[in-house]
């Protein structure tokens, strides 16, 4: 049997595209299928993924828990801890068409959930922390469950397929939403496991990600020291850890984050004005290890937008459009000329630049 | 008659088709291995006092000398080898301890030649260094768990750090073990190169002040040398607590080296003896190295990162991680194999553990406990090329010390007599007519030319990997595989085997 994530380091190619309305306008997952599907070159057919924004407005005050089950048996173990910890507002089997190229599902399951109030006093923790903890503990200690999302308003559906085969299965023409993001995977080797498909999830963040970084193992230790567990072994796990550890638990804001991460290189830092060159200069020092090496492209999701992302010396492709309020990004123009042949402005995006999108009266992610 | 148990160790092999008697030999051996017969008029050599420094072969006008183990050979025995028989002789005839210089030289494992580095193929491009910017800028000194903004700017400014544009520094000589032309010369590539010397227990001679911003400076046991300026003159104060080549031991600079410029470099009578003692006398628990570290502070008023230098020994990583807490900014780890001027021979060679082994497991203690960040870990003892250093980086050193090889480059060649005074090169020795035998100049030049080579080394090997910048090597275990090595071994390293 070959090994799937967690138990081997599986480097991968792959294809990436997202679109968001700014007035949070919702639409159909129609336009983010087409897009992915024109880079199906680009994927393997190994791995393909969505994450969608605003897709359950009844439900937006509720964590919504996409969960893969391996078997029946699991969904029980799995759901006994759910309902100790989480009040179930509804739970039940998220709606699936037949693709004839999609086979082996796991069971898909998702939960409309609060956090019991009692539970989340009595750990001392913010109901965000405790969620996140939850669900890195369903991850690592109920074998055969897998958490796929666990954000408000949002999900991550994906599996293993083309992009444009898993967008079917899961019938995501019929959702609506402002954001959505998408990501065919080519892997180099035969994981078969639907749990490791980008997006990688936690809470409202998701990840695609195209690239092999070279700083993994340094970003990994270092996060781990802030509690957080690489159970996947992917870029895409560690990545969505330093956004998750810089934005949300140290408050920092995006434009920090953007340059510890694709920090800038010490001779344009030397030629900056005196006070950004200190403040950069900090940065670059006391984050030193959550610098992300190597090649990569990536789209980080949240509710109040995106920030889409390039490593410094730019290794891999990104480009970005606008369009009234629509705002794109890919891995190639291509994708984005196939569902808006007439872009107000479109630009191939510079190493380190962040591509921000976010969502009108919004200021950070 | 009384017989000497003690052969030589070296012969003298004189070409005498080649010599001509010129007698430089003699002048240029200090050992007095190379001896003038008047009435014959004739140079011959005395073997018993070779130390085979090379320094005849190399200086030698007609390539007349060439050096040899002495052809004696003892009985086949793999238990009761020469160097027992030899240490036996030895110790009988004169009931002291056995002294050796340099760093341990038994063959136990060196796990640097045990580990192997990654490089990209395929799926991650490798990176040009001739083409592409490579960053090999690192900062030493404790960084906080996270940054503040106010208004976007920084809240608090960052604690006070050392900035080196290569992660290489030269490691802790003092002047007294070393000449001033040799200091002198590190402390000038050390600024050529933008990274850091050290000064050892020995003070800091008054011609060396300029090169401040490049001066690690060090507080030992002995305390020689240290006055307000001199804590202030450097960029980093390091405590040295112990040294790799002799774990719990002190120090002894007999008083014979204690010329006027040492004496007064190291603020104590000319002619006297310098001992250090093995431990500080105001340092017997953590709580007191806490102490002393705030005093260090206080008396530099918060300005330079202080460190804390260790030797290698079985407990390190606790030992580590009290030092963290204890409020250092850099721990320095010093290995098994570190070097010294002088060292009881048993102690130099059985006590303390291998740096890369220490190395590993400070680091990840550091990071079980959350406070990796705290502190910088520099690793000296035994580094002797680029991809050594890239190994520790690794492993998850932030920087290394070179010592010996940085001797070597100003023309040490190991002959491990350097507690002898008599270095021909004029390195480990104040004899005048020895010590100006290396110009600082050339002798910068030639140290900045190790450091400039290695650098491009390094810059290569970190663009095979895929990587553009070393904090991103930092740590990143998983760019090394271990080969030969038992899985305790790997464990330890925390490292993959070869294959894997
Ligand atoms: S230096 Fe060479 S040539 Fe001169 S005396 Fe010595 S061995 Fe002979
Ligand atoms: S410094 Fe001098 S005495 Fe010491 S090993 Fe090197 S050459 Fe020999």
């Amino acid at each position: 049997m070959s090994l799937r994530e967690g138990e081997v380091r599986i480097p991968s190619g792959c294809a990436i595209s997202g679109i968001m309305n700014r007035k949070g306008y919702l639409f159909s997952g129609h336009d983010i299928i087409q897009s992915i599907a024109l880079m199906h070159d680009r994927s393997n057919g190994l791995g393909g993924g969505f994450a969608a924004y605003g897709i359950y407005p009844d439900y937006a005050d509720h964590y919504a828990i996409h969960m893969f089950y391996e078997d029946s048996f699991c969904r029980e173990e799995t759901e006994l801890f759910i309902n100790d910890h989480f009040n179930v507002e509804v739970g039940g089997r998220i709606p699936t068409r037949k693709v004839s190229s999609i086979t082996e599902a796991p069971i898909i399951w998702r939960y409309f959930v609060q956090p019991k109030a009692e539970k989340v006093m009595e750990m001392d923790l913010e109901e965000d922390e405790y969620v996140a903890r939850l669900v890195m503990q369903i991850n690592a200690k109920f074998p055969g469950s897998f958490v796929v999302s666990s954000g408000k308003n949002m999900g991550a559906f994906k599996g293993v397929g083309y992009p444009e085969d898993i967008g079917e299965f899961y019938k995501l023409d019929s959702y609506k939403g402002y954001l959505w993001t998408a990501h065919g995977r080519f892997p180099t080797n035969t994981p078969g496991w639907w749990g490791g498909a980008h997006p990688f999830t936690l809470l409202d963040w998701s990840i695609v990600h195209n690239g092999e970084i070279s700083s993994y193992d340094a970003n990994r230790r270092y996060i781990e020291m802030f509690g957080y567990k690489c159970t996947l072994q992917t870029d895409t796990e560690v990545i969505t850890y330093l956004f998750d550890l810089l934005l949300r638990k140290q408050g920092l804001p995006l434009k920090a984050v953007v340059t510890a991460m694709a920090a800038p290189l010490w001779s344009n830092i030397e030629r900056l004005a005196p006070e950004e060159r200190e403040l950069v200069k900090a940065i670059r020092t006391v984050y030193s290890p959550l610098l992300v090496n190597g090649p990569f492209s990536i789209i980080l999701g949240s509710r109040k937008g995106f920030v889409a992302l390039n490593d410094r010396i730019k290794l891999r492709a990104l480009v970005a459009a606008e369009k009234d309020d629509f705002i794109y990004v890919a891995s190639e123009e291509s994708a984005i000329r196939e569902i808006c042949s007439n872009p107000d402005r479109l630009w191939s995006v510079a190493g380190g630049e962040p591509v921000i999108g976010l969502l009108e009266g919004v200021e950070e992610l | 008659m009384k017989v000497n148990y003690l052969m030589p160790e070296f012969l003298i092999d004189r070409d005498e088709q080649r010599c001509t008697h010129c007698r430089i030999c003699v002048h240029q051996c200090a050992n007095e291995a190379h001896l003038w017969n008047d009435k014959k008029k004739i140079v011959y050599g005395e073997d018993q006092n070779c130390v085979n420094c090379h320094r005849c072969v190399a200086t030698c006008p007609t390539r007349a000398l060439r050096i040899r183990n002495y052809p004696l050979e003892y009985k086949n025995n793999a238990h009761w080898t020469p160097h027992y028989i030899k240490s036996i002789f030895k110790q009988a005839n004169s009931g002291g301890i056995l002294l050796a210089g340099m760093g341990c030289d038994r063959p136990y494992p060196v796990y640097w030649d045990h580990l192997l580095i990654n490089a990209s193929q395929v799926t991650n491009p490798s990176i040009d260094p001739l083409r592409e910017p490579m960053e090999l800028k690192t900062f030493l000194g404790r960084k906080p768990e996270k940054l503040s903004f106010q208004n976007g700017k920084l809240a608090e400014a960052l604690p006070p750090q050392v900035e080196l544009d290569i992660p290489i520094m030269f490691a802790a000589m003092s002047f007294g073990a070393i000449s001033l032309n040799a200091m002198t010369s590190l402390a000038m590539a050390a600024k050529e190169m933008g990274t850091c010397y050290n000064t050892g227990e020995g003070g800091l001679h008054s011609s060396l002040y300029q090169y401040g911003e490049n001066t690690i400076v060090q507080v030992a046991s002995g305390r020689f040398g240290i006055d307000p300026e001199y804590l202030n003159a450097g960029t980093a104060i390091e405590i040295k607590i112990g040294q790799g080549a002799k774990p719990g031991i002190g120090g002894h600079l007999p008083g014979e080296k204690v010329g006027m410029d040492v004496s007064q470099t190291r603020m104590i009578p000319e002619g006297s003896d310098a001992i250090s003692p093995a431990p500080h006398h105001d340092i017997y628990s953590i709580e007191d190295l806490r102490q002393l570290i705030y005093s260090l502070k206080e008396a530099t008023n918060y300005t330079k990162p202080v460190a804390v230098k260790i030797a290698a020994v079985h407990n390190s990583a606790a030992i580590a991680s009290g030092i963290a807490r204890a409020g250092a900014d850099i721990i320095v780890l010093d290995g098994l194999r570190g070097g010294t001027g002088a060292a009881p021979l048993r102690t130099r060679d059985s006590v303390g553990i291998p740096i890369e082994l220490a190395l590993a497991a400070v680091d990840q203690r550091l990071r079980n406990e959350s406070i990796r960040n705290e502190v910088s870990l520099v690793v000296a003892g035994s580094i002797r090329c680029s991809s050594d250093v890239v190994k520790a980086i690794a492993l998850g050193a932030d920087a290394c010390y070179i010592g010996t090889a940085a001797l070597i480059a100003l023309g040490c060649h190991m002959c491990q007599k350097c507690y002898t005074g008599k270095c021909n090169w004029g390195i480990a020795t104040q004899n005048p007519k020895l010590t100006k035998r290396l110009d600082p100049e050339e002798g910068a030049e030639r140290a900045a030319n190790l450091l400039r080579a290695w650098s491009r080394e390094i810059k290569e090997m970190l663009g095979g990997m895929g990587i553009n910048a070393l904090e991103s090597l930092r740590g990143n275990r998983l760019m090394l595989r271990g080969i030969d090595l038992s899985e305790r071994d790997l464990a330890i390293l925390g490292v993959k085997a070869a294959g894997e």
